[in-house]
Formats: structure tokens, sequence, C-alpha cells
């Protein structure tokens, strides 16, 4: 079934072109949109399922070797045929040049149909120069099969309960159509087989996010987000650009098979050291933090909650923000070769994590404190990364798809049963209206809190662990005590969000008015029911996946389940999530793929995989050794030898980790429950830190004043240049030009005019009579003067030999 | 009127009769048989300058065609004159004299009738043929 997975981004895409393009023309009802959408994303949703089945747990399963389309002809396209183009390193150049002359002839020498194949094995020539044949073909594998899954399956519960929450919009068929193309653009990237392909699902989703974000494009504040959405993305698509072009010159190739399986040979960049390898991933990495909201390219994402809430969930919390991490884990080889850039990853996550859940705990929109909370658990996944925890971070994405999609509709529920009302300090008791919501939305919360066995626990407790415990890097203990404050901030504004919207006093029914009105579009059923205040349980193609993502919730974090509880090992086989993505992680200590199990994911030879065959039989050390040499302080080592053992350590760091968040929600507890009179009480003694935290620590004023204004002022600048200078120049040189031609023509009027006029009149005064004369008007006279003319002639030629003549006929004497 | 006659054209007469050194009348046939060329040429050239004279002196248009033809008969005379004296030197050419001749015919023919007609359309419209009265060339 996994030939098949080249449908899967397709039926999105054909949904989207079908309500897109027909929809407008053939006025669809918005059941037919509605089952077009929803009908191509669930087919696409179980193919992937069969795909990813056949793929990792069949009888004849090809997991842990990846599954490139291109392999066994299921699907392939030679998207850029190479031959013209020749990828060059200045470096080794001249040591290279003759093959690179060679292979260019060659490849210039095929016949037209076989040119599509390549003669020059692709990166064979790394460091010098290589053709580049880029094809369009899908890679099944550990990582993708994830990625694909998350944004097929948590995609399916937020097209269905868009279905509701858009219902009666004018804009319903270009709603789905977008999200159609949302999908399509996020299967590209996350299935694509290289790095250009991923660039286009990058690109594709930047724009459905802009589209989505401006979807209610008549409001200045939604078409002012999608822009900031856009641009900001591009400082960090330019980053992700560069780094492309640098795997190419360096590699060759832009395969993942053919890069990564060249880059686990090259030399370990430590600490400060900045080689090839580190600039590559810097480059990625900002990439990755323009697309997944980091520090501090982060401001962009609050701002995208001007869209519509079933986006929010998909594209701004659940799938297109993790793209990011997607890229990161992907290229783990590349980060993890430096040292350097994996702290830099692990620093600005647990920094935005803190920042971002600082700022959760203040706002009053019910979608800002969900997209700061975004902001936040993105930041602990690239903790996690930081650490070298790849395979966690990826599942803190999954469970966080799963809670976090769930708060977000759960979220878009409440605003459609209150009418649009967005403000957090205007509800309050809705688990009375909206009990399915509430309890739904409770999964959700204790989820992101990490109460155990809910599952963000598993993750978050996971990603704390390893960032105490890490070998990567010697800040990890530092890493441990920012997102471990993160975290407390974290389950302090959820419940402070459950409380406020969920629990305590009924406020909508005091003072509701229409003055903050978000996402106003028309809705023309319930008329009547419009226009009271009390708020209504949403219908069930609504709530309906909000139960599934509470079950996901709830249970969705029993895949990666801490060895704390299995007695050390990861248990559970391939339906381990650790174990499942293993063969895709690179071991900077070994210089392999593959930690747990030996296994090899990238078509290594075969001796290599022979070699490994035989490590495997031996057993493991112990202690391996750090992977960067020296390792710093270590929290979980120093912890170790004072307990003494390993699992003890581990116990202790849950406890923690369980201790902070209880703290949190008793906090919120005490805070929004007990005494509701605390919040203004701390918040004034507190002021500067609220005022700071209130405003988003004015990011977004510095950033106008730092970039906007500058640029502002640049441009004005370069205008007054443009408008002084430039145009100064034109027309000085216009006005030159009128004062030349004013003098040639002053001169020509007045002096060769002048002359001419001169002569002419000269010879009309003085010549005229005499000309006018000699025109008798009478033949004869012409004729005379031909006569004469004649006579002349003959004279001058003959008039000497005539004299004669006529001087001998006399000398006769007669 | 005698001194022109005898002083001035006394040289050109002589030349045309020429006084013979045989008898006569074998002179006169051998004359016949082998003319001298300078008489035709001198006729020609006097047929040519009376032509001409009559040409711009006479104000009657039928006259000054009449004196046109003249001129034509005075080339014609000299092509058939130089025809003659051809054949004697025994070039084959000599004939083609007499063929411009015929020609020469027949353009003048031609010429008078076109002649003729323009004389009557500028009769019809400036009821005159004198010559000095008619300036419209001037325009």
């Amino acid at each position: 079934m996994h030939r098949y997975i080249w449908l899967v981004p397709l039926l999105p895409l054909a949904g989207a072109a079908i309500n897109g393009l027909l929809g407008r023309k053939f006025r669809f009802s918005e059941k037919l949109i509605s089952s077009i959408a929803v009908g191509s994303i669930a087919l696409a949703f179980l193919i992937t399922f069969a795909a990813v089945y056949s793929y990792a747990f069949s009888s004849n399963a090809m997991w842990p070797q990846t599954y490139v389309t291109s392999q066994d002809g299921a699907f392939n396209f030679t998207w850029i045929p190479g031959g013209a183009v020749r990828i060059t390193q200045g470096a080794n150049w001249s040591a290279f040049e003759t093959t690179a002359e060679e292979a260019v002839t060659k490849a210039g020498a095929r016949a037209p149909d076989q040119r599509n194949q390549s003669i020059v094995t692709p990166g064979v020539t790394h460091g010098g120069s290589a053709l580049l044949n880029v094809e369009w073909s899908y890679q099944l594998d550990a990582l993708s099969s994830i990625f694909m899954l998350i944004v097929t399956g948590v995609g399916l519960c937020i097209f269905v309960f868009a279905t509701g929450y858009m219902h009666g919009d004018t804009g319903f068929y270009r709603f789905f159509a977008y999200m159609g193309l949302f999908m399509f653009s996020m299967l590209v990237l996350v299935m694509g087989s290289n790095f250009l392909m991923m660039f286009v699902g990058w690109e594709g989703v930047g724009l459905c996010s802009y589209l989505l974000i401006g979807y209610y494009f008549d409001r200045q504040e939604a078409a002012n987000a999608s822009r900031k959405a856009f641009i900001t993305n591009r400082i960090g698509d330019f980053g992700f650009a560069l780094a492309i072009f640098g795997v190419i010159a360096t590699f060759g190739t832009s395969q993942y098979t053919d890069v990564f399986g060249q880059a686990a040979s090259y030399p370990l960049e430590r600490l400060g050291h900045w080689g090839l390898l580190s600039w590559i991933a810097l480059g990625l990495f900002i990439g990755a933090c323009g697309k997944s909201a980091q520090l501090p390219l982060h401001v962009w994402l609050p701002d995208a909650m001007a869209g519509p809430t079933p986006v929010s969930a998909l594209i701004h919390a659940a799938t297109m923000v993790t793209a990011g991490l997607y890229m990161v884990t992907r290229t783990n080889v590349i980060f993890q070769h430096s040292q350097t850039m994996m702290m830099v990853v692990a620093l600005v996550g647990a920094a935005t994590a803190l920042f971002a859940a600082t700022i959760g705990i203040t706002q009053n929109d019910i979608k800002k404190v969900l997209a700061y909370s975004t902001v936040s658990q993105l930041g602990f996944m690239f903790m996690a990364c930081g650490v070298g925890a790849f395979v966690i971070g990826i599942f803190h994405v999954m469970t966080h798809a799963f809670f976090k999609a769930l708060m977000f509709l759960g979220a878009g529920s409440v605003i459609h049963g209150m009418h649009h009302e967005q403000d957090m300090r205007r509800m309050g008791n809705l688990r009375k209206y909206m009990p399915y919501t509430y309890l739904t939305f409770l999964a959700g919360w204790l989820a992101i809190c990490g109460i155990i066995p809910f599952s963000g626990f598993w993750s978050k407790d996971e990603i704390l662990w390893n960032a105490a415990s890490t070998r990567y890097i010697p800040v990890g203990w530092i890493v441990w005590i920012v997102g471990t404050i993160a975290a407390t901030c974290t389950a302090f504004y959820m419940t402070r969000l459950v409380a406020m919207t969920f629990w305590g006093k009924e406020k909508f029914l005091n003072g509701h008015d229409h003055t903050v009105e978000h996402e106003v579009h028309n809705h023309d059923h319930d008329t009547l029911e419009h226009h009271t205040p009390i708020p209504h349980e949403s219908p069930a193609s609504m709530w309906v996946p909000l139960a599934v993502l509470a079950v996901l919730a709830t249970v969705g974090g029993f895949v990666g389940i801490s060895t704390a509880f299995t007695g050390g090992k990861h248990i559970g086989g391939r339906m381990n999530i650790v174990n499942f993505m293993d063969p895709i992680i690179w071991n900077p200590a070994t210089h392999y793929f593959g930690k747990e199990e030996m296994v090899d994911s990238y078509g290594k030879p075969l001796e290599v995989i022979e070699r490994r065959a035989a490590l495997t039989t031996q057993a493991l050390p112990v202690e391996s050794p750090a992977p960067y040499g020296s390792e710093g302080f270590n929290l979980a080592h120093a912890a170790e030898a004072k307990l003494g053992s390993e699992t003890a350590t581990e116990w202790l760091f849950i406890l923690i980790s369980l201790l902070v968040a209880g703290t949190g929600i008793g906090l919120g507890f005490l805070f929004y429950v007990k005494d509701t009179r605390l919040p203004d009480i701390w918040a004034a003694r507190l002021k500067p830190l609220y005022q700071a935290s209130y405003n988003k620590y004015w990011v977004d004023e510095f950033f106008g004043w730092a970039v906007t204004r500058r640029v502002m002022d640049l441009a004005r600048g370069v205008f007054a240049f443009d408008s002084k200078v430039i145009d100064g120049g034109v027309n000085g040189s216009a006005w030159l030009t009128r004062l030349s031609s004013r003098i040639t023509g002053g001169t020509d009027q007045y002096f060769v005019d002048g002359v001419v006029n001169a002569i002419a009149a000269f010879v009309a005064r003085l010549m005229s009579p005499l000309f006018r004369a000699a025109q008798t008007g009478f033949a004869q006279n012409y004729a005379l003067v031909m006569v004469l003319g004649l006579v002349a002639a003959v004279a001058l030629f003959f008039g000497a030999d005539i004299a004669r003549a006529v001087k001998s006929i006399f000398a006769l004497g007669l | 009127m005698q001194f022109l006659l005898f002083n001035f054209l006394s040289p050109a007469l002589g030349l045309l009769f020429q006084t013979a050194s045989n008898g006569r009348i074998a002179t006169a046939w051998e004359k016949a048989q082998h003319p001298d060329l300078s008489k035709f040429l001198i006729i020609g050239s006097l047929l040519f300058i009376i032509g001409v004279a009559g040409v711009l002196t006479r104000r009657n248009i039928i006259v000054i065609f009449m004196s046109i033809e003249l001129i034509l008969n005075a080339a014609n005379l000299n092509f058939i004159a130089m025809s003659r004296y051809l054949q004697d030197t025994g070039n084959v050419n000599a004939v083609a004299g007499q063929i411009f001749a015929v020609f020469v015919i027949v353009v003048a023919a031609a010429e008078a009738a076109i002649g003729l007609g323009i004389v009557i359309a500028l009769y019809r419209n400036k009821e005159t043929i004198w010559v000095d009265e008619i300036d419209i060339l001037k325009w």
C-alpha cells in the first residue's frame, strides 16, 4: 500500500481545486463543499494509515529502511533535470574539473529520452562538482509517517469541525479551498524526498497561512496580521534558502538519502568551531525559527489568531508551525555535527518557552493565550532537539498536535457558542452551557499541564529529563531550569484560562455588548438565538472532533511511555515512538544512524550494516562516551551521584515535573477560583512585571521602532534621494537639453535662416527680372536660343576648322 | 548686295559649279555617276539654314512647319549624299543612310499630323495662328 502514497497529497489538492475553481461558479451548497473537502482528507488519511501500516507494521515491512517512491518506480518525476546545471565548490574545483567537464559533456550528449536518467551518481564527487538532478518523489520513513498521520488525522478532525464552525459564512468554498491547498502543501513538505520539495511545501504552507490569516480580509487587523506573518516568514525562508544552497554546494545533491549518507561521515564540529555544517545548520535553524515562531521571529504567530479558529488550530498550532521541528529533525545529521548549533537550538527553545509562557499569563483573549501557549510549547520542542532528543521533540509535536488542536477547537466552540466573544473576562461558568466542550477541554488542559497519565505529561517530562541528563551540550541544567519554570507558568495560565472560561460566575449576562466583536461573519441561522447572550452548545459536527481529539490527548502519550515506568527499556517494539524513529536519528558517538537498535535507513554499503550487526551482538556499553567528548556539568549525573541509581534519578525528575505542574495548577486555582481578588492585588504588586507581560515585553513595539521605523526611514531617505538627486539629475538634464535646444533653435532661426533668406531675397530682388525677362513664352525665342547654343557649340568645336576652310576658300582667289 | 554676291558668295558658287577638265558631256556623265559630295553638303547646309531662319523669323505657324520640313529634308539630303558617297567607297553599311532617310520621312509625316492637330486646337482656342501672339509657354 505504501506504493500509493503519492495519492495522499494529491487528494486534498484535487478537493481544493474542485471547491476553489468550481465552488463559486456553480454555487456549491455547503453540504457539497463539506463532503468534497472532508471526503478528500478522509481518503488521504485512510491511505496514509494503510501506507504507514504496510511500511512499518505489516509482515513484509520496509522499516527501518527508507522508502522513496522513485526506488521502485511507484512515483517518480524528474522535476529539475540535471545536465545543464553544474554545481561546484570553489575550493576543490580545479582537482575535479576534468571529471566535471566529462560529466557535463556526457550529459549533453545523451539522447533526449534518456536525459532524465542520472549518469552521475549524485554526490559521488562530493566537495567537487556534480550534476544537480532533482526529482519529485515522496519519501516514507519513520519521521514522515508520523507527520503524515498527524497532518491528515488531526487535519480530518479540524476539517469536520470547520464544517460546523464556518456554517453560514459567505466564503465557505474559499475557506475549504485554502484549507485543502494547505493540506497539500503540508503533505508535500513532510513527504518530499529532497530539500527542494520541502522548500516548495514550506513556501506553500506559508502562502496558505497568509491566505487564511487574511481570510476576513475586510478587517484591517486580519489583513495586517497576514502580511506580518508573510513578511516574518520571509526572513526565515531566506536563511532556509541559503542553507539549501549550502547543502547543494556541499553535497552536490538535494536528495535526503544522499545528503545524509554523505554528511554522516563528516567530522564533528565542537563548541565554538564554525565549520561548513554549522553554517548550514544555522541557516536551517533561522528558517525553523521563522516557521515555528521562535525568538525573535515569534511575533507573527499571536497576530495570526485573526484568522478563523479552525485555521488557528490546524495551521498555527497542530501542523504548520511544527514544520520547523520536522526540518530540524529531518536534518538532525547536520545539526548533530555542530555542537554550537545544538546549543543555540536548545537555548533559543528554552528562552522562547519561558518568554511566551510568561506572556500567556496576562493575556485576556482566549485565542491569544493559546497562541502564546503554542509558541511556548514549540520552544519546548526545540529544547528537546537542542539537547539531542529529536525523537522526544517529535513526540511532543504529536501530543501537542492532539491537545493544542483540541484546545483551539474547544476555544472555537466557545467562541461559536458565545456568539463571537473572545474576551475571557466576559465568559465564566460555561460548563453549564457547553458540557461536551467543557469535558473535552479538560482533557486538553490536563494534558498541557503535564498531569499523569495525559499525553502532555509523557512528552514534556521526557523533554525535561533529557534536558537535565543531556550529554550533548554543557548547559543542559540551564535549559532544565528554564523549562521547569516555563512548565509551571504553562500550568498556571492554562488553569487560569479554564477557570475564567468554564468556572466561576457567569459574566456574559451583565454588560454584554458588541463593542468587542471578533470574527464577525454572516450567520443567517438562529437569528433569534444569535441575539440572546446565553451561550449554547455547539452542533455535533463540532463536538465529535473534540471528543476524538480528547481521547487522543488522553491516551496519545502512551506511545512514548517513560522508561522509568518500564524498567529502563523502551518497550513495545516499533509501537514505541522512540524505537520507531530511531533509524533516522544519527548518533554522533558512533557516526551511524540509530541508537537503541542498530538499524540503517540511508542505504549504507553492506559491510557497514554487517559491522553494525556485529556491534549489536555485543553488549551495549553501560556508559557510552559523550558525543562531543567533554560534557560539562550534568544535572542528572550530579543527582545520580547522590541517589546512586539512574532509575531513582529519573523518578526524582518525574516527581519534580509533576510537582511544578501541580504548583501551577494550584496557584491558578488559588488565584482564579478561591480568591478572585488575588490577581489584581498581585498585578499591582508586581506592576512592572505585569506590564511587561501584558504588553508582550514590547517586542512588537521594539520591532516597530528598530525595524519597521528604520525601514520606513530608509525608504523615505531613498525616496528623497530618488526625488531630489535622481529626479533632479533627470530634470536638470532635461533643463539643459531645453536650454541648448533654445540656443540652437535661435541660431537656426536667426543665423542659418537669415543667411538662406538673405540669399533668397538677393535672388528675388536682383536676379528675378533677369530670368523673368528670359521667359518670354514665345516658342521662337526658345528656338533662337537653341540655335544660338548650337551655333556656339559648333563654333566651339569646329570654329577653327571652319575658319580655316573659309580662309582657304578666300585664298583660292576666285 | 553686289559685294555680298560677288565677294562673299562667289567662292561658294564657284565650288558648286566647278569647271570640268574633260569633254563637257563625258564630264557631266561622270559627274552624274560620281557626284561631288561637297555640293550636296553645301546645298544641305543652305537648306538647313533657310529652314532655321524660317523657324526663327516667320510668324505664321504654318510657314514654321514648312520650315521644319525644310530642316528635315536638309538632313535627308545629307543622309542620301553620304549613303551614296559611302557606296562609292565600297562600305557595306552605306544603305543605312537611305533607311534613315525613310525613317525621317515617316517621322516628319507623323510630326506634321500631330503638329497640324495642335495648330487646329490652338486656333480654336486662341483664334490666331501668329506665333508672336501666343506666349502661354511662359506659364
